[in-house]
């Protein structure tokens, strides 16, 4: 079995032409199927990435299970993960089933959702496994259409607008990594990633249109690289479209989109922008970790003004994921270990917390905060998973969710004090407005009149949140679970970014 | 005049006498009711013509002292151009019949033009390019103007007519300045009067015209005028006709005059056509945003594209004509499966062409609008499918020229192109529902919608070989 990779990342694809071809009708009896072929597909698609994961020799710090084969314009297929990539395939794999469960209710087009969703889930896992540039460019990108249709087919009122703006935002933002990838292959003949990783692209400063670039055309790949994942992340101020889709988008996919589909934009810091152009990611450093700290303290701010839930949880995901740039720019153990952690663990919390949104949608199709109140009377278990994943969010001592904050603080302190000291502010927001909402939401008489009948959770619904709850919980104790499967691709990354130092020096009188 | 000569323009010869012999033979037989049978046979004499000249198995260079070129250059142009006339001739057999339109010199006039281009992309002289160049047109002038009773036809037909017979009349102009300035309208003569990578004032002037000219036969802009009022006003397989095999015959040309006859300045023509490009690439972008009728949008479609394969040949180098003819393959077949589709959307018999009829299409008809799908993704260049491979081509070949705003340029016009294509999707899927659309498709046209479709996404995996015989015929068009 040396084509692992290809399998785990194909798999679901096969299932969405399966049920594409062979699935006929509309009836109860095929919308059935095709959700059990769907979670059938996602849980092997699971297992084999376990095996993948037990096969993974964690010491080893260059890429593993790595299959290539020559393939049209001089671009090869090429797969392979290392110690981060290996675990992005995980938290998608393991996500998925969990979503495809969730959406057990949807009962329009069910056979065209699954088939979107296995499509995605073919290419989010390719995004991590592949090797090559162009492969990696055509997973990333391509994630777009199915994203595009479940937001404008299966979405809410402003499903259109939410939809265009979605593809256009990051369409526009990974253009321009196209064109920076054509030209690093023009000018390294290969588009092979592991030795992209160790090419010198050029670093000496010129002037450009009367400014003064400095870092040269790494500072300019750097920034074309930065337009794709900023957005893909997003980082403020271009993170706009992020409330709109997630709001409009049906509950599974809100899930998916925090939980995997904002993660490659840091997963292309890592495996990019630090080892591909270490001087350019040094001479702009301090712009991005400003522009964390800042997407951390206004997205808090923002998120305590929203009066709809799912937007509330977008902006703290807008937070959360400032956390991790500045943890990845910090550029050290502590920062990178963070950010990777953090970006793991909101996988789980932003998920869980999405799909508490949608248990109480499926039942009153309304996210707005003040149609709810006093829920806690009627569903208790709904109340405590809802308080459980409300802390991990906050960061409670003990989940996962702590773990990944304490770590980029950490790791910021080391770079600079006072990014630190401004980004423990949303620490605080943070409590502040996922607490607010909690209490507006769950806390209080319920005396609204429609919320006299709302049912507590089925089993269904606590089988989704088991999972989610156990990996919260195992992370946040035992937190070397990740560590020390991402330890030493970090401190390889890391040795590679500082073997660049010489190079900084060059350019460092010029950046001050 | 030896046989060898003749051998050079074979297929020439014989499509060209098919073609005059049919039309005797059906005017003293059934005339329009053997139309069908026309349509077909003219189709399989192109595929059958199209394999003979793509399996032959010697490049012979030249024929006639050089006034016909017989290079894999050629080949690729013709075959193309073969292919993709017998499609579309099949494709919109069926659409010609229910409009009425069924005349049996429709057929034989896209044979006809199909000769006209053959000898344009295998020209080795100025003389050839003209007779190849008029033959293509006075049969395109007809058939645009093929539905008599229609004012928008017969006004597409004038149009075409006149601006053709404009650029026609640039072109020649340009022809006799170069002949004025190098003495001979022989290809390689004028590649000789270009001295240390320039050309003298009198064959930069000549070079402008000639490129005017054909810039108008692309549809680049500011040539591009005549474009949107043709596909709107021709019958709707005449439409689809005029965004394929014409295309790649006049970028084929294109590329022939520029290398074969200017190749010694290439930096002199490139900075022309990199401001072509940039230009139709915008324009198409931007105008297509605002259209309602699809036939017009494709039209601006097809000159946003021909802009990206002008940012190939505007490289200038072989990288550059390599990526050229692999966007002009991928856009032809993109094109025949769009245009299929959009020939069969029909309401109470009548056809339809405002977008917003496609609502809720989806529904209706899954596998045609999922292959619709699956082409305008393509046509935005959206990774995976195919079309994102070439615009990939077009702009690595821009960048390894040093034309870096060309492609980052590029690369945000598609970004708006995207736009467009995205609100076909959005009807198709997204819309309220409404009276739904019947869209009586021939078997025939819904393999072709659906094999274009399929082809977008294998083609991943070995590009059929089009990467092959592309890269084939640029070396012999470069070298």
């Amino acid at each position: 079995m040396d084509n692992l990779l290809t399998i785990v990342t194909f798999l679901p694809l096969v299932a969405a032409a399966i049920l594409a071809l062979f699935l006929r009708g509309d009836d109860a009896a095929a919308r059935r199927n095709a959700k059990w072929l769907a979670l059938a597909a996602t849980t092997a698609t699971f297992l084999i990435s376990l095996a993948i994961l037990f096969r993974f020799d964690p010491a080893d710090t260059g890429f593993q299970m790595v299959e290539e084969q020559a393939w049209i314009l001089g671009f090869t297929y090429k797969m392979g993960v290392d110690g981060i990539s290996v675990l992005f395939v995980l938290l998608t794999t393991a996500l998925m089933p969990i979503t495809i469960a969730s959406t057990w209710k949807v009962e329009t087009r069910v056979k065209e959702y699954m088939i979107a969703f296995l499509i995605l889930e073919t290419l989010m896992i390719g995004v991590f496994t592949a090797l090559d540039l162009v492969l990696f460019y055509l997973f990333f990108e391509a994630g777009l259409i199915p994203m595009f249709l479940i937001i404008g087919i299966w979405g809410g009122k402003e499903r259109i607008y939410a939809a265009f703006k979605f593809f256009l935002y990051t369409f526009l933002g990974s253009v321009l990594m196209l064109v920076a990838m054509i030209y690093m292959y023009v000018e390294a003949g290969t588009t092979d990633i592991p030795t992209l990783m160790s090419h010198n692209f050029a670093s000496d400063s010129f002037r450009l249109l009367g400014i003064q670039v400095v870092g040269g055309a790494q500072t300019l790949l750097f920034l074309a690289f930065f337009a794709s994942f900023a957005v893909k992340m997003p980082m403020w101020p271009v993170h706009t479209w992020l409330p709109d889709a997630h709001v409009q988008a049906p509950t599974a996919g809100s899930v998916i989109l925090a939980a995997v589909l904002l993660k490659m934009g840091g997963y292309g810091f890592l495996r990019f922008s630090l080892p591909m152009f270490p001087v350019g990611s040094h001479v702009l450093t301090d712009f991005v970790l400003w522009i964390s700290v800042i997407a951390i303290v206004y997205a808090s701010l923002v998120a305590l003004a929203q009066e709809d839930m799912k937007k509330l949880i977008a902006y703290s995901s807008v937070a959360h994921m400032g956390y991790v740039t500045a943890g990845i720019f910090a550029a050290n153990q502590q920062g990178l270990d963070g950010a990777i952690f953090q970006m793991i663990s909101h996988g789980f919390i932003s998920g869980a917390l999405f799909l508490c949104v949608g248990v109480v949608y499926d039942r009153m199709h309304t996210r707005e905060i003040d149609a709810y109140g006093g829920l806690v009377n009627r569903m208790p278990a709904y109340a405590l998973i809802f308080m459980f994943f409300t802390l991990a969010n906050v960061g409670l001592p003990g989940t996962s969710g702590f773990v990944g904050e304490f770590l980029t603080l950490m790791g910021m302190f080391q770079a600079n004090t006072w990014i630190a000291a401004v980004a423990a502010l949303g620490v605080i927001l943070s409590a502040g407005y996922a607490l607010w909402l909690f209490r507006r939401v769950m806390l209080g008489e319920l005396i609204k009149e429609s919320l006299k009948t709302i049912s507590d959770m089925d089993n269904r619904e606590k089988a989704i949140f088991a999972p989610l709850v156990v990996m919260t919980l195992l992370l946040g104790v035992y937190p070397s679970l990740v560590t020390d499967l991402i330890g030493p691709s970090v401190a390889a990354l890391l040795d590679q970014y500082q073997a660049a130092a010489p190079a900084f020096a060059d350019v460092a009188p010029a950046a001050h | 005049m030896t046989s060898f000569d003749l051998q050079t323009i074979l297929p020439e010869l014989l499509l060209a006498s098919y073609a005059m012999l049919a039309l005797l033979a059906v005017v003293y037989t059934g005339k329009d009711k053997l139309t069908p049978l026309v349509t077909w046979v003219t189709a399989a004499v192109m595929v059958a013509l199209a394999v003979l000249v793509g399996s032959q198995p010697s490049v012979t260079g030249g024929g006639f002292g050089g006034l016909v070129s017989d290079d894999a250059f050629a080949r690729f142009g013709q075959v193309g151009v073969l292919l993709a006339g017998a499609s579309v001739l099949v494709a919109g057999q069926e659409t010609m019949r229910r409009c009425g339109l069924d005349r049996f010199e429709y057929p034989l006039l896209i044979a006809l033009a199909t000769v006209g281009m053959m000898v344009m992309v295998s020209a080795g002289d100025l003389m050839t390019l003209y007779m190849g160049l008029e033959l293509q047109s006075l049969s395109l002038y007809v058939v645009a103007a093929m539905n008599r009773d229609s004012v928008k036809s017969t006004e597409a037909g004038m149009k075409y007519f006149l601006l053709g017979a404009l650029s026609s009349g640039l072109m020649l102009y340009g022809a006799s300045l170069a002949y004025g300035y190098s003495g001979t309208t022989r290809f390689d003569g004028i590649l000789m009067a270009a001295t240390d990578g320039h050309l003298s004032m009198g064959l930069l002037f000549g070079l402008t015209f000639v490129a005017a000219g054909m810039a108008f036969k692309v549809s680049a802009v500011p040539f591009h005028m005549w474009t949107p009022d043709v596909y709107e006003g021709a019958p709707t397989p005449v439409t689809a006709f005029f965004a394929t095999a014409p295309k790649l015959a006049a970028m084929g040309l294109f590329a022939r005059v520029m290398f074969d006859a200017f190749g010694g300045a290439v930096a002199d023509w490139s900075q022309i056509v990199a401001l072509l490009a940039l230009l139709s690439m915008f324009l198409g972008a931007i105008a297509a945003i605002g259209q309602t009728n699809i036939k017009r949008l494709m039209a601006y479609s097809s000159i946003s594209h021909m802009g990206f394969a002008l940012v190939g040949l505007a490289a200038g180098s072989e990288l550059g004509v390599k990526a050229m003819l692999i966007y002009m393959a991928i856009y032809l077949v993109m094109n025949i499966g769009t245009f299929a589709f959009i020939m069969s959307m029909e309401r109470d018999g009548k056809p339809v062409t405002d977008i917003s009829s496609l609502n809720q299409y989806g529904k209706a008809e899954p596998v045609k609008a999922l292959a619709m799908l699956v082409l305008l993704f393509s046509l935005a260049g959206v990774p995976p499918m195919l079309g994102f491979i070439g615009k990939w081509a077009v702009l690595e070949a821009a960048v390894q020229s040093g034309l870096i705003w060309l492609a980052v340029a590029g690369v945000i016009a598609s970004v708006i192109g995207a736009f467009y294509y995205l609100r076909i999707v959005y009807y198709m899927y997204f819309g309220e529902t409404e009276e739904a659309l019947e869209m009586p498709m021939s078997p025939a046209a819904w393999v072709l919608l659906v094999a274009s479709a399929s082809a977008m996404l294998l083609g991943l995996f070995n590009m059929f070989g089009v990467e092959g015989a592309a890269a084939a015929a640029a070396a012999a068009l470069v070298n």
